[in-house]
């Protein structure tokens, strides 16, 4: 075993996260219970059925046995008096007002109630006796990458390494600096650098698992696809990873509390959640603030990693991104060495 | 080298706001000597111990170390200095040895980690993990961190403070071995009978200032002319003849 001091600060760093039962459950368990979590709330597209209520009427027994004729179709029975709870609540799409010719109660702001209108129409009408003039032939396709939970994986991967880069290192900075191990190691010949530096280091040593967990949770139970290669996601993973080490030691360059360090790292992070495409586009966003969402560097992570992973694109491709990275780690680590609080 | 001081600081001030921690104090600390600052808390002892480590810079005043000031040579001084703080409290999670391990790591020469764990009486524990460890234990593996780089001189903030008569007894035995092996130690206490067992010389603290300073027996013997002294005198009876106050009850 090497006696250098980096490398003994590192190990010091490596025992004391795996022996921290807590800190083994966010880094690992819990992006794999995010997966999961997803998967459930979001199936592929165009498997859930369309289902409509149907209120009381004198010919409501046709306009089910109509409907009943189409499989893509579910029926629920809606009690007078409930019918805008059931509409609010999204427990029917529609609801048809069984009279001849019916009525329709939906919300056209709703795409599944769009759909749903779509639906009964052309059931009651075809039920009604209507002839087609043709029928086309319908090809569906299956393409891999491009259902929700495809999109979502690589965002939570990026996600990941932003918090556990962030709460590992800034806890356990904040922690030393508390219980005063850091005014006992500037006591001793130990280099600040080789401190701060070790910090990043056993970060690396756990982003493997950190990514490859969720990653292969995707391709092997959720189909994800994986297009670009494993290198290329090991280094945009790498390089992310140090920027956001280098944004932890930043943000925790300072704080002399727990409470100091916990509401600088939700101040820092809570934008990047929100406006960096984790859950939802960035796109989404109006096109004067997109400069400050494209300068963040979790946007800068999540778009890189999903143009490795969907789109196979080359690190080439992404270079802007890791340059937005590597500013981002660079600056911090430099701002927080100069600014580091010791005592 | 041919300095004949260890330690050395001249009119030292230290301010906190309103509050004069240290009001031009100077003390010469022989090479070879185990030296005490013992005072009341809030005497300025801490503060000034951390002066004299380079952790912190004087308001004014000089201080020489080896014949070395901080300001021209941190590297050097850090690599002969032996540093055991009051309020440390090491990690946790890591085990005796891997905590020794890791200071021993920062110096170019010193002892082997198994000797410090022999020196402290720690082989039984190197296993443990710090959390499990008691007071006195705590101490010593504090005090084997402070040895790892065989320093010239050993700085030991209220080294004892916080544990039972057994621990202390140990403790002070492990100082006395580093001053009979030649090492310089600097130690505050607010134990008076911690300075007359095991220092050399005592600077008696109080206000930021030295208000006497000698060998344990001349200070008490200098009881002699103060008041008459009917009983064994002991060195809170030099104090409360200087200060009129008590040392331990403020």
């Amino acid at each position: 075993m090497s006696d250098r001091p980096l490398i003994q600060l590192t190990l010091a760093r490596l025992r004391e996260f795996v022996r921290e039962p807590e800190a083994l459950f966010w880094a690992f368990v819990f992006p794999v219970v995010m997966s999961v979590v997803m998967a459930v709330a979001f199936p592929a597209r165009g498997n859930s059925p369309v289902v409509i209520g149907i209120a009381a009427g004198a010919e409501a027994a046709g306009v089910r046995a109509a409907l009943a004729a189409e499989p893509a179709i579910t029926v629920r029975d809606v009690a007078p008096g409930s019918e805008q709870r059931a509409l609010r609540e999204g427990e029917v799409h529609l609801i048809v007002v069984p009279t001849m010719p019916p009525a329709y109660r939906f919300d056209p702001g709703r795409v599944e109630s769009r759909t749903a209108r779509l639906l009964v129409d052309d059931a009651l009408k075809r039920g009604a006796g209507r002839t087609d003039p043709w029928t086309a032939t319908e090809e569906p396709q299956q393409i891999p990458g491009s259902r929700y939970i495809d999109w979502l994986i690589p965002g939570l991967v990026g996600l990941g390494i932003m918090s556990t880069s962030m709460w590992g290192i800034g806890f356990s900075v904040a922690q030393s600096r508390m219980r005063k191990v850091l005014k006992l190691l500037v006591a001793t010949p130990m280099r600040r650098r080789d401190y701060l530096g070790a910090q990043m280091l056993a970060r690396l040593v756990f982003l493997a698992p950190e990514v490859a967990v969720p990653v292969a949770f995707g391709v092997y139970v959720l189909s994800m696809p994986m297009r670009g290669s494993v290198t290329a996601l090991v280094i945009v993973s790498v390089i992310g990873a140090l920027a956001f080490g280098a944004l932890g030691l930043f943000v925790a360059s300072r704080a002399r509390t727990f409470e100091a360090i916990s509401g600088l790292m939700n101040v820092s992070m809570l934008p990047m959640w929100l406006l960096s495409g984790v859950f939802f586009s960035a796109a989404n966003f109006p096109a004067t603030v997109q400069p400050v969402i494209q300068a963040l560097p979790l946007t800068a992570l999540n778009d890189a990693l999903r143009a490795v992973v969907l789109e196979a694109v080359t690190l080439r491709g992404i270079q802007a991104e890791l340059w937005t990275l590597m500013a981002w780690g660079i600056g911090s680590f430099a701002v927080a060495l100069r600014i580091f609080r010791w005592r | 080298m041919s300095v004949a001081h260890a330690l050395r600081c001249r009119d030292l001030r230290k301010q906190y706001g309103d509050v004069v921690a240290v009001d031009g104090l100077s003390l010469a600390v022989h090479r070879g000597e185990c030296f005490g600052l013992l005072g009341p808390n809030g005497a300025g002892k801490t503060t000034t111990i951390e002066i004299l480590e380079g952790l912190l810079p004087p308001d004014a005043g000089d201080v020489e170390v080896l014949g070395m000031s901080w300001r021209t040579n941190e590297p050097e001084l850090r690599q002969r200095l032996g540093v055991q703080l009051q309020e440390t409290q090491l990690p946790d999670k890591l085990t005796v040895e891997e905590t020794v391990r890791l200071f021993r790591s920062f110096y170019h020469q010193g002892y082997a980690v198994d000797e410090l764990l022999g020196m402290v009486e720690l082989e039984a524990k190197r296993t443990s993990w710090v959390v499990k460890l008691s007071g006195g234990q705590k101490q010593r593996l504090a005090l084997a961190c402070a040895l790892a780089g065989k320093p010239d001189v050993l700085f030991l903030d209220e080294p004892t403070s916080g544990l039972d008569p057994q621990s202390r007894r140990q403790l002070w035995d492990l100082v006395r071995r580093v001053r009979d092996s030649g090492g310089t130690v600097l130690l505050t206490t607010h134990y008076m009978e911690e300075a007359e067992i095991l220092c050399d010389r005592v600077a008696i603290v109080d206000h930021g200032r030295v208000i006497a300073l000698g060998t344990p027996h001349e200070l008490i013997a200098s009881l002699g002319t103060v008041k008459a002294v009917t009983r064994h005198g002991t060195l809170e009876d030099v104090f409360m003849g200087l200060t009129g106050r008590h040392l331990r009850d403020e």
